[in-house]
């Protein structure tokens, strides 16, 4: 090693510290990543012995089911995005309208954070069901406080038309305290004195918002926002664990790519088709991952 | 949305006024403003507590009262937790998830902090590639990489079956890239003069991570380490796959026992509910201000 | 930093805390048996007997059932083959099981079963998926007969040899829907155990509503004009007893594919399986038929009370369509549950029900090794006996799948598991080739209806093409 440049040394110190790290993803993550593609190739079976090779047969299906507004599949990437273009704005407006608020008072701000962050460090699983609870159609709390006031009983995630809202309220709801924090430290990151300059120069409290707050707010909007896409991309647990036997329904209306990912791979045995879904879902990831790239090193 | 309307609305009843008494009148509004804002608080505060308050009411009540409709129980009992703690190994699912979690979290501060270092502060050839090869692992579903993992636990490159240990449930997280991307990002706020002092100090390179690097981090680990605790002591698919011993499953593997053929005994599953969500809540409580401090950091740096 | 480190320590000592908790737990089980003391021992069945422990200080009386110890020669180590057994959790099916095994090891002292039944009923699936590509899992697995072609397709499961299972021998002393077993001309798997469809109803609600507690339904008319007297209103209209809910992810898509379709005069599918028929014009009669309890009668949904099953466990629903094994589940889950149970009403002269059965097969993994094979074909052998079959009913409710057992008088007179039992001559068992989407497609069609106002019979025919589309590509791949 004495032998080394100081700079030569840093390398080779550089390599030892990653050996352990690198070898773990290439074991643990790139290579199982790269059978997942393998068995996309296949039509694959967990239980045979022996897998038939397809070629890209998996994927003919696939778009051919994209192209087919009643197939599951076509269903699953619509419900998608679905729950990405209605949870992660209405997530980001809640939050931003909320930290906002917090900003304003000077008492039991701590107190208001602490309980809108609570939901966030709980369990999704015990969350699913405490809300599937809440939802019931007759004796869930809703449905009590709905009779209570004379208002008619809704069937929540009973209703093809209300079932999608009905989760992703529950996703905004345990995700606000996140993006509440975020946003509150953001906030402080604006100095006050660009607010004094703005109400010397007669600029309302809505004024100031849109010139001053929001484009200062940019890059961490920007990075909530990608942070909720990929994962309301990736929604699984909530509805697994909120719709009758975890089947996505009722009539496929909530059901996403992951779930239908899971159910081919280990309901009906069809691994080929499974990883094909997956691979399509790593491709529109990686698009908006690219796009979150380009934003976040733009300055503003 | 609402405050920003009502802003607006303010704003107005401000124009409209007349000109005489700015002052005053500005008073009042932000008066105005402040009650409206605690208004607004406290009905979003109920929003989050009522779930909770209804998920623990139900734990307690009895059987029979679950399809009443009343909030509060009539004739509250703990029989539900007598049952959930007695009849089933729920102590051992606490147990368990508890020590998964921690070895995970311990392992992912460590090594993401030294990726993290490494990304930072070291220039050596192939690091972007590296880099990226780390990054994209991050966009994988793992759902797909059950199957792989599962023939890896049967059959281990060293020692015998991962299966139904707490190694084989920790192990595909006990690094990750989110960790090692966000740990990179605070890293490189680590000054250089520090570490070159260091160097010619005679501090060996791991002194340099372990006694200068770490120490500056700090808030960025324990936020990290909050994540990656929270997001281990939920997982589910994979702990279910890789055990098959009542006695190693963790805890929301041990939930879904209550729901089962038979549909679901609410009052069970509440209580099993609130008997996993409670602690992390007092443990939540006790770290509040470390726990969001080290949240906001992630938001502002990453 | 000092607070910091006050908090650590009440954080650590709470989790410590938990830890103490557990290993008192743990102790307390393993204590348990210790205390038991045996008074008498008789030989063969497991027998009650009366036992005192110290619990908490006092003395307790309890009785526990106790199986004879049997003194047998241990074989030394290399002797002894071990072989898998899996199932799904579920309590009495468990318990029923353990009884098998041991019986089974006391005969058999060469060979050794490993029980693994800590599989959640919703994940059994998944863990055979995960465990066949690692070259683990079971030797001897249970599966829903409903199965069998697609494991068979994947080459999971063996033929069982004909020297040992002679297949004469099955058709003649196994209930008729084991046939269902039977595929590409060989039979795969044997159950211990089937069960029937019958109507549950609940005594006390019918005296509530002013009818005999003990006259249930017995045919369709009545079954529909009963179960809108027995539904129970609020003021504002909402239901708060249901007369009958139909539970179609539960078991009235069976009802109405092997059971409805074929009283109105259809049937659901071709003789060889090929072709969907349920969607013909009598097929639809009997798909509107069902719908019009919720869609008419408005005798109850199963979105209420969580599902239709729940809501008969919890006293709120009156008649309920299930099979046998959900008595084991009312005697553990609603003991005090005043109900008794009936044939399955009869429509236009026909009397049908739908038959179903978890099995068992021998997978690939246990051909591997001959030693293991023979252990898992003897294993098989002992629990499709009729005794096994005795000792399931008793702890499962579920029939014995041995005509021999299964025609037991005793069975027959039981006023719970005798309807089931009555119902085996003449019980349909669906040939499924992905029990799963088939069942989704019927329930899709009865959702589509009643949530999204589609028309029945339309519905049903996009059911039936979906289905059609599927058991084409499965037959594609058979002659």
């Amino acid at each position: 090693m004495s032998r080394l440049t100081i700079r030569q040394r840093q390398v080779v110190w550089a390599y030892i510290f990653l050996l352990v790290p690198m070898t773990f993803f290439i074991l643990i993550r790139i290579i199982p990543t790269l059978s997942a593609f393998n068995i996309s190739l296949h039509d694959w079976n967990p239980l045979a012995a022996e897998q038939t090779f397809v070629g890209l047969e998996n994927y003919r299906q696939l778009w051919e089911d994209l192209l087919n507004p009643r197939s599951v599949t076509h269903k699953a990437f619509v419900n998608t995005f679905k729950y990405v273009l209605i949870g992660m704005p209405i997530q980001l407006v809640t939050a931003l309208a909320i930290a906002l608020l917090l900003n304003e008072i000077t008492r039991m701000s701590t107190l208001f954070r602490a309980i809108f962050f609570i939901p966030f460090v709980t369990s999704t699983v015990a969350i699913a069901w405490v809300w599937r609870w809440l939802y019931q159609p007759q004796y869930g709390f809703f449905n009590v406080m709905l009779s209570f006031f004379g208002l008619p009983q809704q069937p929540f995630l009973k209703s093809p038309n209300q079932a999608l809202y009905s989760i992703t309220a529950v996703v905004v709801w345990q995700g606000l305290g996140f993006a509440i924090i975020i946003f509150l430290a953001g906030l402080k990151q604006v100095p006050e004195t660009f607010y004094e300059a703005a109400k010397i120069d007669g600029a309302n409290r809505w004024q100031s918002f849109w010139r001053i707050t929001l484009p200062l707010l940019n890059t961490t909007l920007v990075y909530l926002a990608v942070l909720q896409t990929i994962s309301f991309l990736r929604m699984f647990d909530y509805v697994i664990n909120m719709t009758t036997q975890g089947d996505g329904g009722p009539l496929a209306s909530t059901t996403t790519v992951t779930l239908r990912v899971y159910r081919e791979a280990f309901s009906s045995f069809d691994m080929g088709y499974a990883s094909a879904l997956t691979v399509a879902l790593f491709g529109i990831i990686l698009v908006i991952t690219i796009v979150q790239l380009k934003f976040l090193s733009r300055d503003y | 949305m609402t405050v920003l309307e009502q802003d607006r609305e303010i704003t107005e009843v401000k124009a409209a006024s007349s000109s005489g008494g700015f002052l005053e009148s500005q008073k009042r509004q932000d008066k105005l403003l402040k009650l409206l804002a605690y208004f607004l608080l406290i009905l979003g505060g109920l929003t989050m507590v009522i779930p909770f308050i209804w998920m623990i009411s139900t734990s307690l009540k009895p059987a029979s009262e679950i399809y009443q409709g009343n909030f509060f129980p009539n004739a509250a009992t703990l029989n539900n937790y007598r049952t959930v703690l007695l009849e089933t190994p729920f102590l051992r699912w606490y147990l368990n998830s508890f020590i998964v979690a921690t070895i995970s979290t311990v392992s992912v501060v460590f090594f993401d902090s030294l990726i993290g270092f490494v990304f930072a502060k070291y220039h050596f050839p192939l690091k972007n590639v590296m880099f990226l090869l780390i990054l994209s692992t991050l966009m994988i579903p793992t759902e797909m990489l059950l199957i792989p993992w599962f023939i890896m636990s049967v059959n281990p490159p060293v020692g015998p079956a991962w299966v139904n240990s707490y190694w084989g449930i920790a192990f595909p997280g006990i690094i990750t890239a989110a960790g090692a991307f966000l740990m990179r990002q605070f890293m490189t706020g680590v000054p250089d003069e520090l570490l070159d002092a260091g160097r010619i100090d005679g501090v060996s390179e791991f002194g340099l991570f372990w006694r200068i690097a770490m120490p500056l981090t700090l808030p960025a680990m324990s936020a990290l380490a909050i994540f990656n605790f929270l997001g281990n002591w939920n997982a589910y698919i994979w702990p279910l796959i890789v055990t098959s011993d009542k006695a190693m499953m963790t805890l929301p593997v041990g939930l879904s026992f209550f729901s089962n053929e038979n549909g679901a005994d609410w009052h069970l599953i509440m209580t099993g509910a609130t008997l996993s969500v409670v602690p992390l809540m007092i443990v939540f409580i006790i770290f509040q201000r470390q726990i969001i401090r080290g949240i906001a950091l992630t938001g502002v740096k990453g | 930093m000092h607070s910091f480190s006050k908090k650590m320590f009440v954080v650590v000592s709470l989790f410590l805390l938990g830890g103490l908790l557990v290993a008192c737990g743990g102790t307390q089980e393993a204590a348990a048996p210790e205390v038991v003391e045996v008074t008498r021992v008789v030989e063969a069945e497991p027998e009650v007997v009366e036992v005192t422990r110290i619990v908490e200080g006092e003395s307790v009386v309890e009785q526990v059932e106790v199986t004879r110890e049997v003194e047998v020669v241990v074989p030394a180590d290399s002797e002894v083959t071990t072989i898998e057994y899996w199932q799904y959790f579920f309590d009495p099916r468990v318990d029923a099981m353990n009884r098998l095994i041991q019986q089974f090891e006391a005969e058999n002292p060469d060979v050794r079963v490993i029980h693994n039944s800590d599989v959640p009923y919703a994940d059994y699936r998944d863990k055979i998926a995960a465990s066949a590509p690692a070259g683990v899992g079971p030797d001897v697995a249970t599966l829903f007969y409903g199965w069998v072609p697609a494991w068979v397709d994947a080459g999971y499961l063996i033929p069982l040899p004909q020297d040992e299972f002679p297949p004469e021998m099955i058709a003649e002393q196994f209930s008729p829907m084991v046939q269902n077993s039977q595929f590409e001309g060989e039979y795969w798997a044997l159950p211990t155990a089937v069960r029937t469809l019958a109507l549950f109803w609940n005594k006390d609600l019918f005296a509530e509503a002013g009818l005999d507690p003990e006259s249930p339904p017995t045919n369709l008319d009545e079954l529909a004009e009963m179960a809108q007297a027995l539904t129970q209103y609020d003021d504002a209209g909402n239901i708060v007893v249901e007369g009958f809910p139909v539970g179609v992810p539960g078991q009235a898509h069976h009802w109405f594919r092997e059971v409805l379709v074929r009283q109105f005069g259809g049937q659901p599918y071709s003789d060889d399986n090929r072709t969907v028929m349920y969607n013909s014009p009598e097929g639809c009669e009997a798909f509107k038929y069902m719908l019009a309890f919720e869609t008419e009668y408005n005798t109850g949904s199963n979105d209420l009370f969580e599902d239709a099953t729940q809501a008969f466990l919890q006293g709120k629903s009156a008649l309920h369509i299930d099979g046998s094994f959900r008595v084991g589940t009312i005697a553990k889950s609603a003991p005090d549950l005043n109900y008794g149970v009936v044939e399955l009403p009869i429509g236009n002269d026909v009397q049908s029900t739908f038959g179903s059965y978890w099995t068992h097969g021998i997978t690939r993994k246990a051909a591997e090794d001959p030693a293991v094979l023979d252990a898992s074909i003897r294993f098989l052998k002992f629990i499709t006996t009729p005794e096994a079959g005795t000792t399931w009913v008793n702890k499962v409710g579920e029939l014995p799948a041995q005509l021999e057992a299964a025609a037991n008088e005793d069975l027959l007179a039981d006023p719970i598991l005798g309807p089931f039992a009555a119902g085996l001559p003449y019980a349909h068992a669906t040939f499924f080739v992905d029990e799963s989407a088939q069942r989704q497609f019927i329930v899709d069609a009865y959702d589509s209806v009643r949530l999204a106002g589609a028309d029945p019979c339309e519905a049903l025919d996009e059911a039936a093409a979906l289905e059609q589309e599927l058991l084409d590509e499965f037959w594609a791949n058979h002659n």
